[in-house]
């Protein structure tokens, strides 16, 4: 198949970047899409030129390395999949794709499709661990925790750490993400030691390193690839109004 | 990149400035308003009671006297507050995204992105505006003084059927507020559900009800208010 690419092309952080467009033939659909830009990238370099700089790591859409606009969309059309398992034969022969990295004043772009998720780092050190006792490790089955709490506790935890959320929130809120990581924390007995600063620091992190405010669209939702709820932003803000008044 | 990580204790005032707290005072405030539109879309329908019972009921409403003032106050400050977060909150969207996409759009459901959603400044700017007109126009309108006036009971109270009658036969007027109580709809459409999410009062069985319900609510309420006006425009003698 031939797929025409537009892919956004930058050569540093405060470089003026463009569009650039590309046509891939002999594309295999059973590529993912990651795949087709190594076959761009192949000619790129055979022709000595630039190779189009993307993050990438597992290509089994556990890793949330990957992550770009595909067509407008986080993660491109197919929901609950990383951009690594969105494969070619989801697109029509001659179609046009338009490739742009993450934007977010809180995520630079470094290269290209490449930008600089690191904020979300600072937002987990500010307070997504938990306290732990030293020495052996406590049996398994010591500590009892309701089974509707493990499951909405796991439901939280399966956030990958991906920025779709905030690159398809038209705020650029990182919410869903602070969110996920302070209701998977909140549920269960190991989070209860620093549950209260925890929402408060972690919220004021996110705020720090200039995401915007939520404004409820629920987008972020649609594009996760961990199709994480946004009951986990409702349960962050119960948690500081929990932090602040309880 | 060094760390920049803070250690702030949780007080009232910072956290009413967070992220968090915009949201949580923003819903209260809206849904402040929200409760008063349903009141005032209510007031409105008594206007097809019978005999004066509009001017009655505005008179009435008029005679608790402080209680309100304290309402009117209540309404002010509410409405101080929504509006600042609600620019607050559109501006640090432009600051948070100071580059926009070439191609942008929505993934579709679960999210609940909308032409509402996203209009929201619009709609509430525009809602703005109108009630200082609206306000100027009834409520500091031509009242007893002006003629506007008539005995129920032997005491003069304000004509305030007249003076709407009057107004709504304008086709301005008339078209013009029932415009705005469509954008009023178009508000309340995400505005209510929207609110009691940032309450934290949502959850995933939840959420798909009260959007639901949200959507019913702002179609009731902005046909409440729709009526009044296109009657008195087509039918008023």
């Amino acid at each position: 198949m031939t797929i025409h690419l537009k892919v956004w092309r930058q050569s540093g952080p405060d470089a003026k970047g463009e569009l650039v467009g590309y046509t891939l033939e002999n594309l295999n659909e059973d590529m993912s899409f990651l795949e087709a830009l190594d076959v761009l990238n192949e000619e790129l370099i055979k022709k000595g030129e630039d190779p189009v700089e993307f993050d990438n790591d597992c290509r089994e859409g556990i890793c949330g390395s990957c992550g770009l606009m595909v067509g407008g969309i986080a993660h491109g059309p197919m929901k609950a999949t990383a951009v690594c398992q969105l494969h070619m034969r989801h697109y029509k022969d001659g179609d046009t794709i338009v490739v742009e990295p993450f934007r977010a004043t809180a995520f630079p772009i470094i290269k290209d499709l490449v930008v600089d998720r690191s904020a979300f780092d600072r937002i987990i050190a500010a307070g997504g661990y938990v306290s732990v006792d030293t020495g052996g490790a406590p049996d398994a089955n010591s500590l009892p925790i309701p089974k509707e709490d493990v499951d909405e506790a796991f439901d939280f935890a399966t956030c990958i750490g991906c920025g779709a959320c905030v690159a398809s929130c038209p705020n650029a809120s990182a919410s869903l993400f602070t969110g996920a990581k302070v209701a998977h924390l909140a549920h269960l007995p190991q989070g209860q030691v620093e549950r209260k600063e925890r929402v408060v620091r972690m919220v004021d992190q996110m705020e720090t390193e200039g995401f915007g405010d939520c404004s409820n669209h629920g987008e972020c939702e649609a594009v996760c690839p961990k199709q994480i709820s946004i009951a986990a932003i409702a349960k962050m803000r119960r948690e500081y109004l929990r932090a602040l008044f309880g | 990149m060094t760390p920049r990580i803070k250690h702030d204790k949780p007080d009232l005032r910072s956290a009413l400035s967070s992220s968090v707290g915009k949201k949580v005072l923003t819903g209260v405030t809206g849904f402040a308003w929200a409760g008063f539109v349903i009141l005032h879309m209510a007031g409105n329908l008594s206007y097809f009671g019978a005999g004066e019972a509009y001017n009655e009921y505005a008179h009435k409403l008029l005679s608790t006297g402080p209680l309100l003032y304290a309402v009117e106050i209540v309404l002010l400050v509410c409405l101080v507050i929504h509006a600042i977060l609600g620019v607050n909150i559109y501006l640090g969207k432009r600051r948070a995204r100071k580059q926009g996409y070439s191609t942008y759009r929505s993934a579709g459901r679960p999210g609940l992105q909308s032409p509402s959603s996203r209009t929201m400044i619009l709609t509430g700017v525009v809602l703005l505006v109108f009630l200082v007109i609206h306000l100027k126009s009834f409520k500091f309108g031509p009242g007893i003084a002006e003629g506007y006036s008539l005995l129920v009971d032997g005491e003069p109270i304000r004509d305030l059927k007249r003076l709407v009658t009057e107004k709504f036969q304008h086709p301005l007027y008339a078209f013009g507020y029932t415009g705005v109580m469509v954008l009023l709809g178009f508000h309340l459409r995400h505005g209510v559900w929207s609110a009691l999410q940032s309450l934290g009062a949502m959850n995933r069985r939840l959420t798909p009800l009260i959007y639901g319900i949200a959507a019913l609510l702002a179609v009731g309420i902005a046909a409440g208010f729709i009526v009044l006006p296109l009657y008195i425009y087509f039918f008023a003698p």
